[in-house]
């Protein structure tokens, strides 16, 4: 990425400049206005062809310059050091990388961190606080072996606190059919299933 | 993923503006615009699509999301993402085919993501369109061949191909639009326009690689699918090589209008069969005014399929797709409405 350059002055449209494209910054989400010259130079300067990102990452803001082509998931683990969220296929087809976007359970490999600036984002860190007890579904997972390797867990765990708040964990059938963008390779789909279906009566009990 | 300028707007007329440099239809243009990006960063870590600049359209959100039931219809704005829709209970009650269309596609992570409009413009699952190292795909390098019609084609379409490229429409939700009968909000650079979702899906013509009939810089801003007394009586059957998460080998939208068991009207589209969004006409001519039995459903489907070409790995497909409508057919027949 050192030799990067920024593609938008060959493509240079009126209104449109790269300066005007690096003054996007944190809470600004707009083009300059047509005919106007609205531009505005961030301090410090990014590297060149980077972007100022303010994520909002389970309570905590965090300004970042990234290229972007960073994705939320690379800059989770990458940028934030939070390597909870784990990349198993990133093209969003495995679910290890499921984090929450403003309360939604999303794949984060497939989204671009500038795109979820001034949202929510809450990984499998924001769960539960260091020395509180654990949510309900890590709990679970423990509690029913919902894991061999573990790889996947994060993102299953993520998948099924949004699962049963979205109400779609009143089966097992429906567990299943709502937890199908999860794959487990180690096959704990059963034991999965059960302690969604277990978390799912403490989480609405508690 | 190759290098490119990220924009963002809130304003829709910008955004228009900002796409005048797309060609008309033109999937691999230098101007993208992201909204969920299910299907462009996928196809961009795949190096499929190489934009230049992306234009971000998420600041829309909030106000093109509109979900509206009406006497006149159903009306839903393109950034509405896939599960706000399916989870909509009036939808769930008067447009079956569109709740179910939308439920039973890709995973719960990316209903959340995709939006309505990306939905529709998702691109084909054709194995030698995602992969560059395949030099002959037509849609990705005009003039260059169809590696697909001599090769792995077991999930390719039967249906509205010609040998320029034989790649299946992969939605759902679009199904279910053009048997309703839906119309399609644009907005682009010379103004709005409304047309007919089932003029928005080019067929190949020899060229492939343009596949809308979108002018440049045109957006998508909603959906318009018109009341009928057909719309509660409907239902997507879906045939799939896993349970769930997966693409359509076959799917039939079915949406029925009867008088006891004689037939007023039918609306009827195709899934994993076609080139494009697919109304068959043909079955539902075959349907009208005449009661809904196993026979005359399979007269339907037979009608259906009359013009399907296979070639060689999708070979059963016209009559897994005569067997989906039957069922379709039945169950929906079959419907408390």
């Amino acid at each position: 990425m050192g030799n990067y350059q920024p593609m938008t002055d060959q493509l240079a449209l009126p209104g449109f400049s790269r300066r005007s494209v690096l003054g996007v910054s944190a809470g600004v989400a707009a083009l300059p206005s047509w005919g106007g010259a609205q531009t505005r130079t961030p301090t410090p300067q990014p590297p060149p062809g980077h972007i100022e990102v303010v994520l909002t990452v389970n309570g905590q803001d965090n300004r970042l310059s990234l290229d972007p082509r960073t994705t939320l998931l690379d800059a989770l683990r990458e940028h934030l050091q939070l390597t909870g969220s784990k990349k198993g296929c990133d093209q969003g087809q495995c679910g290890a990388c499921t984090v929450h976007v403003d309360g939604k359970r999303v794949a984060s490999c497939l989204t671009l961190a500038l795109a979820v600036d001034g949202r929510q984002v809450t990984t499998i860190e924001g769960l539960s606080r260091p020395g509180d007890p654990l949510h309900p579904m890590q709990q679970a997972f423990i509690d029913h072996d919902g894991f061999q390797c573990g790889y996947c867990t994060p993102g299953q765990i993520m998948s099924a606190v949004a699962c049963v708040h979205e109400g779609h964990a009143k089966t097992d059938d429906e567990i299943r059919e709502y937890m199908s963008g999860n794959l487990c390779r180690c096959g704990a789909y059963p034991h999965i299933v059960e302690a969604v279906r277990d978390a799912k009566a403490k989480m609405e009990n508690g | 993923m190759r290098p490119f300028a990220y924009e963002r707007t809130n304003d829709l007329v910008q955004a228009a503006h900002a796409g005048f440099q797309t060609g008309a239809g033109q999937t691999d243009a230098d101007t993208q615009f992201l909204a969920g990006g299910t299907t462009l960063i996928d196809l961009m870590k795949l190096d499929v699509l190489t934009p230049r600049r992306v234009v971000d359209l998420n600041p829309l959100t909030a106000q093109h999301s509109a979900i509206e039931v009406t006497a006149s219809g159903l009306r839903l704005g393109a950034m509405a993402r896939m599960s706000a829709v399916a989870d909509t209970p009036d939808v769930a009650r008067d447009y079956p085919v569109i709740a179910q269309s939308l439920d039973l596609a890709a995973s719960a992570q990316i209903r959340n993501m995709a939006s309505l409009g990306g939905n529709v413009l998702q691109r084909t699952r054709c194995p030698y369109y995602r992969d560059p190292s395949w030099t002959a795909c037509n849609k990705r390098h005009p003039g260059s061949g169809c590696s697909a019609l001599e090769g792995v084609n077991v999930n390719h379409a039967v249906l509205g191909t010609d040998k320029s490229c034989i790649s299946q429409y992969p939605g759902d939700f679009a199904v279910a639009l053009v048997a309703l009968g839906a119309q399609v909000e644009l907005l682009g650079p010379d103004g709005p326009r409304v047309i007919a979702f089932d003029t928005l899906h080019r067929g190949p013509e020899g060229k492939p690689h343009i596949e809308t009939t979108l002018k440049p810089g045109e957006l998508i801003t909603a959906f318009q699918v018109p009341a009928g007394a057909w719309t509660r009586r409907s239902l997507y059957l879906k045939i799939r090589n896993r349970q769930s998460y997966e693409f359509a080998i076959s799917s039939a939208a079915v949406a029925l209008d009867l008088d006891g068991g004689v037939v007023r009207a039918a609306r009827i589209g195709l899934g994993g069969m076609a080139y494009r969004p697919w109304r068959s006409k043909e079955a539902e001519a075959v349907l009208t005014g005449k009661p809904l039995t196993e026979a005359n459903a399979e007269a339907a489907a037979r009608a259906a399929l009359a013009g399907a070409v296979t070639h060689g790995g999708n070979a059963y497909k016209p009559e897994l797709a005569r067997r989906t409508l039957v069922r379709a057919l039945l169950q929906t027949a079959a419907m408390e409405a």
